[in-house]
């Protein structure tokens, strides 16, 4: 029996103004694979990453992660928003990690990755507050739980917004350009983390730059132009032999 | 312009050890000199003119009328803050609402109570009861009627005071808000609500905690503008400090050195404000600190700058 896939997205659009960002996008990824869009700026890449939990709202089209919709639900046969309480519920379950890492400033490193668990989970101070020194030792910050977010280098950041996405024990994890503000010695250990959660079997959906990090992690390579997806395939086959023109052009410019 | 002197490396290689001799400020000198004078030419007046009545000053100062009048002006302060900041979050959230209708409303609001003197609503309030001889709680136009109650039993000076100080406040309230609220960047909200936080759990614990920074020090200013304000309800006789001091002086003519007991005592209650200020602004900024030693300035530090305006001396290490 074919297990069901843990996010199936389906004819996703999404328009700012007169400007149509996303043109029906259709994508399937199952549990515990690796997902690589790749695509020049404005290929509408982000702006689909954010349509999977919802932080936009597609035009049209529905997004369904581990069986539950996101930010929808069916009622007869035509979908409705759905209440902030069901939309939340979902959310808690997709970790997301952003380009601009977005830590909350005002609190600890401890406190940004123990805050969601005791406020979203309702668990107690005492077990989140454990998790999250776990979660912090194995993205290599135990020892700098008490420092404040500004107080870190841009890659210890995102690897504690890594630790605090995970801390919602997530089963899909969304990465939005997670190193393109890093600088470049920096980008490493970010990686690094990534992979580690990809060898853990953690279903990614990763919105990238790093050509090489896609070739050796991803399961499937997603190349989007134009608000469509243009190309996807293996690494080996898209990275290699692109069949599609934009992509070699694409290619050529990235590598 | 002077020219610039050329000098040759070799003329250099004589040069005595040690940092370079500051330059003077002899300008900074006679200006100190100046001011000097004025302070001790000023002191001098104070103590010696007779007018001034200091003994009466003496007298009065901790008099129990008077300490009747600051607590009062204490209680103002506070009651009409407390409905300035809780009503200024409720309008500064509308105001940012993408709901059309509150957002105008709450422009609305904030036309009208900052476009009208505070006196002129002060004494509006107070003679509310000519307008609304009684006042009904209930639902509008259709509902049921809970209470009925007669306007001015209801509305005292004290009430009207507070009702024309703390709405008006709201009004200034709601936009250091907003602009607090603003100045937190779009990405927190985002991390927020993306780890399946509702919108009022990161409004509370990720962005208004943010917010305060900015919201924290022009607050201080208005609290302590609210504490002087607050002698405008000795117009619609509430006795705080101000009426106080005229209720003692209408009787014994000795106007100056009652109003100086006033001032001496609005002097040291907004010095003390300030303080808090800026100890409050110490504590929300503490996160804010690029660096380890700057976030770790200690409390006895804020204080210090807040009561003197300026940071004490520390011992630098050697070196």
């Amino acid at each position: 029996m074919a297990v069901a896939p843990m996010v199936v997205a389906r004819n996703v659009h999404k328009r700012y103004g007169d400007v149509e960002v996303l043109k029906g996008i259709d994508l399937a990824v199952d549990a515990g694979k690796v997902v690589c869009i790749i695509g020049a700026s404005g290929a509408g890449k982000s702006t689909f990453l954010r349509c999977i939990n919802h932080l936009e709202r597609p035009d049209q089209g529905w997004v369904l992660v581990d069986g539950q919709l996101v930010g929808l639900e069916k009622i007869g046969r035509r979908l409705h928003e759905t209440s902030e309480r069901n939309l939340c519920a979902a959310r808690a379950g997709i970790g997301m990690v952003f380009q601009r890492f977005n830590l909350f400033q005002h609190m600890t490193v401890l406190d940004n990755v123990a805050l969601a668990p005791t406020l979203v989970k309702k668990q107690s101070r005492h077990i989140a507050v454990e998790r999250a020194l776990a979660l912090l030792q194995r993205v290599g910050l135990a020892t700098k739980k008490d420092r404040y977010p500004r107080q870190l280098s841009g890659g210890e950041q995102q690897r504690v917004a890594i630790a605090r996405a995970l801390a919602m024990e997530p089963r899909l994890m969304l990465f939005d350009e997670a190193t393109s503000a890093l600088d470049p010695e920096l980008v490493g250990e970010v990686l690094d983390v990534m992979r580690s959660l990809a060898r853990d079997g953690m279903t990614m959906i990763v919105v990238t730059h790093e050509i090489g990090f896609a070739r050796e992690v991803a399961d499937e390579v997603v190349f989007m132009d134009g608000g469509v997806i243009a190309e996807r395939g293996l690494p080996s086959e898209i990275l290699r032999n692109p069949r599609h023109e934009r992509t070699r052009e694409f290619l050529t410019r990235v590598l | 312009m002077t020219a610039r002197t050329r000098v040759a490396a070799e003329e250099l290689a004589d040069l005595l050890p040690g940092p370079p001799v500051p330059l003077r400020h002899p300008g900074r000198w006679v200006a100190c000199g100046v001011v000097a004078l004025l302070v001790l030419w000023f002191g001098y007046i104070v103590v010696t003119n007779p007018n001034f009545q200091w003994d009466v000053v003496g007298r009065y100062l901790f008099g129990a009328d008077i300490l009747r009048g600051v607590l009062v002006t204490i209680e103002l302060t506070i009651t009409a803050m407390l409905i300035g900041i809780g009503l200024g979050i409720v309008v500064a959230l509308m105001r940012l609402s993408s709901n059309g209708l509150l957002s105008s409303a709450a422009m609305l609001y904030i036309t009208f109570f900052r476009g009208t003197p505070a006196l002129v609503q002060l004494i509006f309030w107070f003679n509310l009861s000519a307008l609304f001889p009684t006042i009904t709680i209930g639902i509008p136009f259709f509902g049921p009627v809970f209470a009925t109650v007669n306007a001015n039993a209801l509305i005292t000076p004290f009430i009207a005071a507070n009702l024309g100080l703390g709405l008006c406040e709201a009004a200034y309230m709601a936009e250091i808000v907003r602009s607090g609220i603003l100045s937190v960047d779009a990405g927190q909200q985002e991390a927020a609500v993306a780890v399946g936080m509702t919108r009022a759990q990161a409004m509370r614990k990720v962005i208004l905690p943010q917010a305060l920074r900015v919201i924290i020090p022009p607050t201080g200013n208005q609290v302590i503008g609210m504490l002087k304000y607050t002698s405008l309800a000795s117009v619609i006789s509430v006795t705080e400090l101000l009426a106080s001091a005229e209720l003692v002086y209408t009787r014994t003519f000795e106007t100056i050195p009652l109003l100086i007991v006033a001032s001496l005592w609005y002097v040291l209650l907004t010095t003390l404000l300030t303080a808090v200020q800026r100890v409050l602004e110490w504590h929300v900024g503490r996160s804010h600190s690029d660096t380890r030693a700057a976030a770790s300035s200690s409390f006895g530090e804020a204080l210090w700058q807040g009561l003197f305006g300026f940071r004490p001396r520390r011992a630098r290490p050697a070196g």
